[in-house]
């Protein structure tokens, strides 16, 4: 009888391993990202946005050598009028070449011809899109670790001061999350170049995607706010509500999860991401800041929603491919 | 072991409503060049991709070596080569990059990959282009790396969807006789093509799809029996008494038809190749014979006939 099931379940299971072939795929992907000529423009564009950033963040900190602990971190999250800080451009540029990587990567499969031929190798399709995934995701895990190798080589030569391990260990979880964030940007161009089959329909509809969390939701979550939460009676209370659900709504976003994890993380000072009535302040000391440990544990709602948001989107983009007619 | 390599029972495919393969039973042998044949839209690439498990049947049974294409879908791609209709490669790369990829989904040592891709690519012609960009390829060349990367595997069995679609008929010459070389090696092959004459050319039996059916089967001089009622048509040029001879020719057992073409010119439809006998009753009815030809069975007129009968019964 035991065996007899275990018939079945050994007929109705796929063979071999779903990640056949994985690695083959990861480093073709990553070959093709790392000699395109895309590649080249992302990495000049992010290089200048580093060197002028850090630059400006520099002249700003000179003048301030010796008053703070955490000077390192001040590189990424300090701004010099005209220029917004190195980490406010990140937060722009990051889903930027996230989508510029990804937008045809199977829909330039199928207009190339070479996806039935592809899949006609012993993989599995779970092989050639998980490999797509990582393959840009390891790009993008490379060029902005050597970015931010270059920005601490241009903090210690600028500076004169050597980090702390909290910094470096603070900026690297930096590095981290924004390679996570990156993820989830791939995973959404992923998905939309799933859907349409024209690559620049799916550039299009990734950016309009970019732009609407940028830009947009921000005002609708206060507008939603202020409809689904009315003051009526002018109370304290109504006033923390509607703040409470426009914020809830605003991380809604991953652009605001980013910028708020971000945030915690290269400003140790930052004691809470939410609302804090003066009676929960009672016995704290302000300003002085907060240990790496409390940092992450403030910050790690937003990273589970960064990842969840991404495995999410994966799964869908998955979903989508292997019911997708291969036929050109 | 089977001696069929692609065998299916009452396979069906539907898309939605539409059905796009109809209760096919088709049967392959082992070292058989095998032909499907049909309008676009017939169902020969649908067929095609469920034998390679690439899209999944919607009821009914295929065996390709044996192994089932949806529950064991790694084996059979590491046994059948599949060439789609106009193959795409990666224009950025070189032939041999290109060729690598596909090494490497196999799995192959990268010692076993560079010899198999100079292997495969002199085979094929294009090792003096091995190290250009694909992109600069032209359309037949690209069909012959397409060669190349179903031959990289060593495969036992070989599908091609339309190889010989947008080739001039010098590439296409070239291409049918490496279809013939791969023949001769033992290999399966299973091709597709609405273009007749190359199909007739190269296989030992086709199949004639129509609306998602196999509604002909056959070698081609079967295909000629079964649905023009004649296989071979002689043509003869003889002198002599026309009505004689033309009598003497009907009596030929075998011969369906006998017309006078013009004047000397006589045209014998016929079941089977009875030049022999046609040449005797020419000179016993009395004529000189001037010139004997046989004509073998041109698949393009079962096809065309064929089409006018079902459109007529419609």
């Amino acid at each position: 009888m035991a065996t007899e099931i275990a018939q079945v379940a050994g007929k109705r299971d796929r063979e071999g391993s779903p990640w056949t072939g994985l690695w083959a795929v990861v480093a073709k992907e990553m070959a093709d990202h790392l000699t395109s000529a895309r590649m080249r423009v992302l990495e000049i564009l992010i290089v200048l946005t580093a060197a002028g950033t850090i630059y400006g963040a520099m002249q700003n900190i000179r003048s301030t050598i010796g008053q703070d602990r955490f000077l390192f971190l001040k590189l990424f999250t300090t701004a010099q009028e005209p220029l917004p800080a190195f980490v406010g451009f990140m937060g722009l540029l990051v889903p930027l070449i996230a989508i510029a990587l990804v937008f045809d990567t199977i829909n330039g499969e199928f207009s190339r011809r070479t996806l039935s031929r592809i899949l006609a190798q012993p993989i599995y399709r779970d092989a050639l899109l998980l490999g797509k995934f990582l393959g840009a995701l390891f790009t993008l895990a490379l060029v902005f670790t050597a970015i931010w190798l270059l920005i601490m080589g241009l903090g210690l030569w600028g500076l004169g001061v050597p980090p702390s391990s909290e910094e470096v260990a603070r900026s690297f979880l930096f590095l981290l999350v924004t390679i996570f964030y990156g993820g989830i940007w791939l995973a959404l161009a992923m998905v939309f170049s799933i859907i349409f089959r024209q690559p620049a329909t799916a550039a299009l509809a990734s950016l309009a995607v970019w732009l609407f969390f940028m830009v947009f939701w921000d005002i609708i979550a206060g507008v939603l706010a202020q409809t689904l939460v009315p003051i009526r009676f002018g109370f304290s209370e109504e006033y923390l509500k509607q703040a409470q659900l426009e914020l809830g709504l605003t991380r809604l976003s991953p652009t605001t999860l980013y910028a708020e994890a971000i945030l915690a993380l290269l400003q140790p000072s930052i004691r809470s991401l939410g609302f804090i009535l003066p009676t929960q302040l009672q016995g704290a000391i302000l300003g002085s800041p907060l240990p790496l440990s409390q940092s992450l544990l403030l910050i790690w709602p937003h990273l589970t929603g960064l990842l969840a948001a991404t495995l999410l989107l994966f799964a869908l983009g998955y979903t989508l491919f292997q019911r997708q007619e291969i036929r050109a | 072991m089977n001696d069929l390599v692609i065998e299916t029972k009452d396979l069906t495919k539907k898309y939605g409503t539409f059905t796009a393969v109809d209760a096919l039973n088709l049967s392959v042998k082992h070292g058989e060049v095998f032909g499907l044949l049909g309008p676009n839209g017939a169902g020969k690439t649908t067929t095609i991709l469920m034998l390679l498990g690439l899209t999944e049947p919607t009821s009914g049974e295929v065996h390709v070596l044996g192994l089932d294409p949806s529950r064991q879908p790694l084996s059979v791609k590491s046994r059948v080569g599949y060439m789609p209709d106009l193959v795409g490669f990666y224009d950025e790369l070189t032939a041999e990059e290109n060729l690598i990829y596909t090494a490497k989904l196999n799995g192959l040592n990268r010692h076993e990959a560079y010899k198999r891709i100079a292997d495969v690519l002199e085979r094929v012609g294009l090792q003096d282009v091995a190290d250009h960009n694909v992109g600069t390829f032209s359309r037949g060349m690209k069909q012959r790396l397409g060669v190349a990367d179903m031959l990289l595997k060593r495969p036992q069995m070989i599908i091609m969807d339309e190889p010989t679609q947008g080739l001039d008929p010098e590439g296409a010459r070239e291409f049918l006789q490496l279809i013939r070389t791969l023949k001769e090696e033992g290999i399966t092959i299973l091709l597709s093509s609405h273009l007749l004459f190359q199909v007739q050319a190269v296989c030992d039996r086709v199949g004639l799809f129509h609306r998602g059916k196999m509604v002909l089967e056959g070698t081609v001089p079967e295909l000629g029996r079964r649905v023009l009622g004649r296989a071979y048509r002689i043509h003869i040029e003889a002198e002599g008494d026309q009505k004689a001879i033309q009598s003497a020719l009907q009596k030929v057992p075998g011969a369906v038809q006998v017309e006078l073409a013009d004047g000397r010119l006589y045209r014998v439809e016929a079941e089977h190749d009875l030049r022999p006998a046609a040449a005797e009753a020419v000179i016993t009815a009395g004529g000189k014979l001037l010139k004997l030809d046989v004509e073998t069975q041109n698949l393009d007129e079962i096809y065309a006939q064929y089409f006018k009968e079902v459109e007529h019964g419609n």
